[in-house]
């Protein structure tokens, strides 16, 4: 883990099981560093969880590592997660809107981004056949 | 702190059975924790509290293994109620819709009092 600025840090992970435990720890002491209460710093964790896994699973990535730049501003978290695989096509319209489902059936798989969308207040994928970055926002409850 | 350690403690009593974990639950844990109420179903319990007080973070994974509990109890008409969740955990299982087939209790002992209710 290098720090580059007062406000980046940026970690680099092996897709290895429970490597994703590395990255949401250092976003909790980031984000606890930053102001964050207990449970914004609980969902920054399961975002980073998610999005790590889903890039060890799916991505296919070579070099088989993600990497996460952690950017504390004044007023929110910003996460850059990326990897270097194959890509994914995301169509934001398939996310359930904030809040519990509907539904009664119990769906065991494929609620990644879903989860991810409801922890944190904005969600980016820029993903082509070379390379996925996922842009994750967490704003300070006062903002 | 985060911690990379799992443990998966089991209280068999009359006519139902605790399963405490500690840790984060992930799907090779989730599998532990599955095959540990499996064997307590084999063994004829159908009513069980899983007192999720000592696990602050749970993927995605780990949520389709519990979903998989459920769905095997259901099968024997049995009944699973959890306890000690984080908001954060007990806003997810209301977002994957396992809260409307499993009780979310504050306390064991009110997760206990549950499984006896009509």
């Amino acid at each position: 883990m290098s720090k580059q600025t007062d406000s980046e840090v940026v970690l680099t992970i092996p897709m290895h099981p429970s490597m994703e435990l590395v990255a949401a720890q250092t976003g909790s002491l980031i984000a606890e560093a930053g102001g964050f209460d207990e449970k914004c710093i609980e969902e920054i964790q399961l975002a980073i969880i998610e999005t790590c896994i889903n890039a060890f699973e799916h991505s296919k990535s070579e070099d088989q590592r993600v990497r996460i730049k952690f950017i504390m501003k004044d007023n929110e978290l910003e996460l850059k997660i990326t990897d270097r695989g194959v890509g994914f096509q995301f169509d934001p319209e398939v996310l359930q809107p904030e809040g519990e489902t509907k539904s009664h059936a119990l769906r065991k798989r494929g609620w990644g981004l879903e989860l991810i969308r409801n922890m944190m207040d904005n969600l980016y994928v820029d993903s082509n056949e070379h390379e996925t970055t996922i842009t994750l926002v967490k704003k300070k409850p006062d903002y | 702190m985060l911690s990379g350690k799992f443990d998966v403690q089991i209280r068999e009593e009359d006519g139902y059975a605790v399963i405490q974990t500690e840790g984060y639950l992930n799907g090779p844990r989730g599998e532990d924790l599955a095959e540990t109420a499996k064997n307590l179903m084999q063994k004829g319990h159908t009513k069980f509290v899983i007192n999720l007080a000592e696990t602050k973070l749970i993927n995605s994974i780990g949520i389709s293994i519990l979903i998989e509990i459920i769905e095997l109890l259901e099968e024997r008409q049995g009944i699973l109620n959890f306890c000690g969740l984080t908001p954060t955990i007990e806003h997810t299982f209301k977002l994957v819709a396992l809260a409307r087939h499993a009780g979310i209790f504050p306390d064991e002992d009110s997760a206990i009092a549950a499984l006896n209710s009509p």
